[in-house]
């Protein structure tokens, strides 16, 4: 059920400042969610200002400028820092998109920061992703085949079969367009989001997969599948380009062409 | 039914003892975006034009009852409020009409691409915007 404010625990408070160090000429400044399982206190936005002219491009590097030189009990993933991992998946300046990926320059005014949407926090910016792996464990993403591989070569596709996976394959699993999604806000217990589904199509549309039958029977599911309704936040959001709600829609036409 | 995410709402502090983990905002620092505002508008439109219809069978059900409670339905309907309702109900028909069709076209498979998007959803607000003006023009000269 829809609940469309926050909890009593989970309402954020306004926080601590940490002023820029004297003589900053660029002064940028950066208020970020902070929780902890150890503090019994609600969340509360801290506000950091950071030299950005000693400071890397990205949202990710003043991150880190601030756990290195400001308050190193701030807590984030990170990772490749490059947009290949997709560990530093947050909200920022009202996006969901990585914090490596987005220049600071181009957040007008103090930059925001918050975890991933509508999931339960662990600590800081690190949202618990558990109920979105299980998804993704749910649609079996990897090859299902009957007949045995060539023993001797790869199983082989033409050019045109590989491309339909152009787009799918891309994804890290970062979870931006899950988190954007209102429909996974309010259903992610029982909707599998736009991330899961992209998955499940990149298998569904792979020529070399035998079990396009059982994962579309798999979907066949009011809530699975059909809890999209074509927001668009998730292709908007994701910080790779690709369209999950394409996707999405391809698995929708795939269900109503076996019907007949 | 209760929600299984409720499972993961609990975890544990440093020593060792349960806490309730907050939920992170969402509506209240999600942008509002030209995706996701025509989306609620598209339901909001619905709900609102479920109610009209009662204003319709009001009317309706006036005219089959005779003349003194059809002028009395009239005469509401031609009185500024009356008017306003009816505004209102015509420019959220065209909305949900224009928009309908959009959706339409998505189930079909076509227009998921960002650019598409983002004009088919500008074209959306315009249309109704003109249909509803146009209709508001015929219903004035011929009113």
């Amino acid at each position: 059920m829809a609940e469309f404010t926050l909890p009593a625990n989970s309402k954020v408070r306004p926080g601590k400042t940490h002023a820029a160090p004297a003589g900053a000429k660029r002064v940028g400044s950066f208020r970020i969610y902070r929780w902890s399982p150890d503090d019994d206190e609600n969340p509360r936005l801290d506000t950091y200002e950071i030299d950005l002219d000693a400071c890397g491009p990205m949202v990710l590097d003043a991150l880190i400028k601030i756990k290195n030189e400001v308050d190193s009990t701030l807590t984030f993933r990170r990772s490749c820092r490059e947009g290949i991992c997709g560990s530093c998946a947050m909200n920022i300046d009202g996006t969901n998109t990585l914090a490596c990926l987005k220049p600071i320059d181009e957040v007008k005014g103090a930059v925001r920061i918050y975890p991933l949407p509508h999931m339960p926090v662990m600590k800081d910016l690190v949202p618990d992703l558990t109920q979105a792996y299980a998804q993704l464990r749910s649609v079996e993403p990897w090859l299902k085949a009957d007949t045995p591989a060539p023993p001797d070569a790869e199983r082989l596709q033409s050019t045109e079969e590989r491309a339909k996976l152009d787009g799918l394959w891309e994804c890290i699993l970062c979870f931006c367009c899950t988190t954007s999604c209102p429909s996974y806000w309010w259903n992610g217990d029982r909707y599998l989001g736009p991330a899961v589904l992209l998955a499940a199509y990149r298998w569904i549309a792979d020529s070399r997969d035998e079990a396009t039958g059982e994962r579309l029977d798999a979907l066949q599911d009011p809530f699975k599948l059909y809890r999209c309704h074509t927001i668009m936040n998730c292709t908007q959001t994701c910080p790779k380009n690709l369209n999950p709600a394409q996707a999405i829609g391809q698995i929708k036409t795939l269900m109503l062409e076996r019907q007949g | 039914m209760t929600d299984s995410r409720d499972a993961l709402m609990l975890g544990r502090a440093s020593d060792g003892r349960l806490v309730r983990r907050p939920l992170s905002p969402h509506l209240q620092v999600y942008r509002p975006q030209i995706t996701s505002i025509l989306s609620i508008l598209h339901r909001a439109t619905g709900i609102v034009l479920s109610a009209g219809t009662l204003l319709m069978v009001w009317w309706l059900v006036a005219a089959a009852r005779g003349e003194a409670a059809y002028a009395t339905v009239s005469g509401f309907l031609r009185s500024p409020v009356g008017l306003l309702l009816l505004f209102g109900w015509t420019a959220t028909l065209w909305y949900h009409f224009c928009s309908g069709l959009r959706h339409l076209a998505w189930d079909a498979g076509w227009g998921f691409t960002l650019p598409v998007v983002h004009r088919s959803g500008w074209t959306v607000v315009i249309a109704a915007a003109v249909l509803t003006v146009l209709t508001w023009i015929v219903a004035v000269i011929v009113i």
